[in-house]
């Protein structure tokens, strides 16, 4: 079975479920048409837990996909490519020029070149949240980036997490399937809680996972262990912007950034009020691909 | 199109045979009646040398590279290390050359050659305790002899030259010679000793003139040269034939390639510096930066570890140590002049404050015309490492472009060759640079 910790006298046959799965998806811009664009071109993100498309025309977004990546690169790429596509109309060959961008760049076969997911970020970031943004908190699927930027878009600073990678989406995702809590839930359930308790002593996926186990039999509610874990996530987070401070304003994308437990808790450490955007968040990397790849084709550097 | 020419060292191969016929020297010395030392690749290595011209040295910190840079071997070393009890976090030369003890394994073949003492000193914690175990480790009947370094920092970092400090450390030099004639039975010869002494200033001098070449642009030597090469002050700056090959081969082949414009990195962009030992395994990122123009000039790990400068704080700049006009001719005059050498080593400043580092780290960035400094967080050196992420924050607050990544220089377990790579791209991306496949 998947994941979850059959507590001692639980009788109860547990479903098979697979907690940690967040719902993949797609959507089109209604208000576009991929006819009347004169640049039509793609980003794609294969990150080491999800990967997105994103189609843009003549500059905005057109179209875009969000799913799981699965173990191999390339195939992962054409997939998203595939059901940001879908139901648009919008041919592939129509597509002027195409960037690939996070962990799998290289081996996103319709690429015309690969562009870091850092710089992309930036430049997603400037875009789905306003050219005010100067600080980016990027939380993906296995790191954690924190970058500066300018008003244009472009980096100027950025730190990764050091060689662990706690504190980042995967880790959330098992214990979501540990603790047999649907993540989406993660979020709201951490704050149902009475009083707010000390954070789990180490981000670390395994020794978490056994800090968890031992809490759990001691008699803490999942809740409770839930807030645990997302506040020593928080303070792994904030470690890491610590290092190269915050420059406001301030914005944060990636997956985690739909993780409210964590978000809100570093915020209260952060005492600032982030940036809020409609977009999703986990599109900013392929976002920030598909708008380089407008720049180029408008400079006439693109393959056409 | 390359941007610069390029051509290997003339005097590559000759490096690498000085290299290995040191390390054999030191398996047969005692088929030859002469004496084995084990000691660290910071010792005052002129002294034992004057117990006779066959006393043969084996230093752990570059044997300790040696092993990790195979790595099967290193991790066979490593694992005896950890089953015989020692913790996991300690340094990484230190565990591969007990773990060669312990496996009785010498790294270039053979059995693990017995020293009959051992001859170091205390630089870091780890240096404390290195050859105490390993003596320990060989039976328990290996004498030890260790001098203590500790005397605080040199000019500039210090208002002057104090007199008590140099004193402090020519003191026990001169009670460990007493030491080893005792543990040897051997009688001292301070001809020998003065003549050690001097090829020791010699070379430590000389690779300072070498490193000093490398401001030219396009840099004729790259890091990763650069560190076959730096390593013969480590294994014995003393002796005769390393002083004589820097003097006589590389320092002339080196000015030569700068006078004709020879590059080390023919397309090279943007130029780097590192710090610290490099994960040894995984010399080939340093080809990797390459791929991008980018060429890594040295550090003040390569320049100073076994240059010697002088260090103006003013003028933010270094210059080669002047060599002592006059050369000793008493025992006490000798072992004065190598404490008063040795004591403004630039890599020994930075363990009485980080900030003295940092600024010599800058003066570097600005003199050898660097564009951005990386910098290994290694796990495997805490007395190199001491400080390192304050030298990042000086660093910036002084504006240079400056990456981290983690590593180990000798425990290939704690180094992700990939995940460092792709920082450096995004790191080199961001300063405006492309991949030279990209281009």
């Amino acid at each position: 079975m998947a994941g979850g910790i059959k507590m001692p006298g639980e009788e109860k046959k547990q479903q098979k479920q697979e907690f940690w799965r967040w719902t993949e998806s797609n959507w089109k811009n209604p208000d576009l048409d991929w006819n009347d664009a004169k640049i039509v071109t793609a980003g794609i993100d294969v990150g080491s837990v999800s990967s997105q498309a994103v189609i843009v025309t003549d500059g905005r977004i057109f179209a875009y996909s969000n799913m799981r990546t699965g173990s191999d690169s390339p195939e992962s790429a054409r997939n998203a490519l595939n059901y940001a596509l879908k139901g648009t109309g919008l041919p592939e060959d129509r597509i002027d020029y195409c960037i690939g961008t996070g962990y799998g760049r290289v081996n996103v076969p319709m690429a015309d070149r690969s562009i870091t997911e850092i710089a992309c970020h930036a430049r997603g970031a400037h875009f789905l949240y306003g050219p005010e943004v100067r600080t980016v908190l990027d939380v993906g699927g296995q790191d954690c980036k924190a970058i500066h930027c300018d008003g244009k878009g472009k980096v100027t600073d950025f730190l990764m997490n050091d060689k662990c990678a706690a504190g980042t989406g995967r880790g959330m995702e098992v214990f979501a399937d540990l603790l047999s809590v649907p993540i989406i839930e993660v979020g709201d359930r951490s704050f149902d809680i009475e009083k707010e308790p000390e954070p789990v002593s180490s981000t670390c996926v395994v020794y978490a996972k056994t800090e968890a186990t031992g809490l759990l039999r001691s008699g803490w509610k999942v809740n409770e262990v839930l807030a645990a874990y997302c506040s020593a996530m928080a303070e792994r987070i904030y470690s890491l912007i610590e290092r190269i401070g915050v420059e406001e304003r301030f914005a944060i994308t990636g997956g985690m950034a739909k993780n409210k437990g964590v978000i809100d808790r570093l915020m209260k450490i952060m005492n600032i009020e982030p940036m809020k955007t409609e977009w999703d968040t986990q599109i900013a990397g392929a976002a920030g691909a598909a708008l380089f790849a407008n720049t180029l084709v408008a400079k006439g550097k693109g393959r056409k | 199109m390359a941007k610069y020419p390029t051509e290997p060292l003339k005097c590559w191969n000759k490096a690498k045979e000085l290299r290995m016929e040191w390390y054999r020297e030191f398996e047969q010395a005692h088929e030859k009646g002469g004496l084995r030392v084990m000691g660290s690749a910071w010792a005052f290595d002129c002294i034992p040398l004057g117990l006779g011209r066959d006393v043969h040295w084996v230093t752990g910190e570059p044997y300790g590279a040696s092993c990790a840079f195979n790595k099967p071997l290193s991790a066979k070393f490593l694992a005896a290390t950890e089953n015989y009890g020692f913790a996991r976090d300690l340094c990484s030369y230190m565990r591969n050359y007990w773990g060669s003890i312990l496996c009785d394994e010498y790294a270039f073949g053979g059995k693990f050659p017995k020293a009959d003492f051992a001859y170091t000193q205390h630089i870091c914690c780890s240096h404390a305790k290195w050859y105490q175990n390993a003596c320990e480790l060989e039976g328990g009947d290996v004498p030890l002899c260790v001098i203590d370094v500790g005397a605080g920092p040199y000019t500039p970092f210090a208002p002057k030259v104090y007199e008590h400090r140099i004193k402090y450390v020519a003191d026990q030099l001169m009670d460990s010679i007493d030491w080893m004639e005792e543990v040897t039975g051997r009688e001292y010869n301070d001809e020998l000793f003065f003549e050690a002494a001097w090829n020791d200033i010699r070379s430590t001098h000389t690779w300072a003139k070498i490193c000093m070449l490398n401001r030219a642009v396009p840099a004729p030597l790259d890091e990763k040269s650069i560190y076959s090469l730096y390593v013969f002050g480590t294994l014995q700056k003393s002796n005769a034939k390393f002083a004589d090959f820097y003097e006589n081969d590389l320092l002339p082949e080196v000015r030569d390639r700068v006078d004709r414009g020879i590059a080390a990195v023919p397309n090279e962009q943007a130029r780097v510096m590192t710090d610290t030992q490099p994960p040894w395994g995984f010399l080939s990122i340093y080809r990797y930066l390459e791929s991008w123009g980018v060429v890594s000039v040295g550090s003040l790990y390569t320049f100073g570890l076994e240059g010697m400068w002088l260090f103006d704080k003013e003028k933010k700049d270094f210059v080669p140590r002047p060599m002592p006009e006059n050369r000793p001719e008493t025992r006490e005059e000798c072992c004065r002049m190598l404490a008063d050498w040795h004591l403004c080593k630039p890599e020994y400043q930075h363990y009485y404050s980080p900030e003295y580092k940092t600024q010599m780290m800058d003066a570097i960035a600005k003199n050898w015309k660097l564009n951005a400094i990386i910098l290994h967080y290694n796990r495997g050196c805490e007395g190199l490492s001491v400080g390192i992420a304050e030298n990042r924050l000086g660093l910036l607050k002084r504006g240079h472009k400056v990456l981290t990544y983690e590593g180990n220089m000798g425990d290939e377990r704690e180094f992700d060759k990939e995940a460092t790579q792709k920082r450096f791209d995004i790191f080199l991306e961001s300063m405006g640079l492309t991949k030279q496949e990209e281009r």
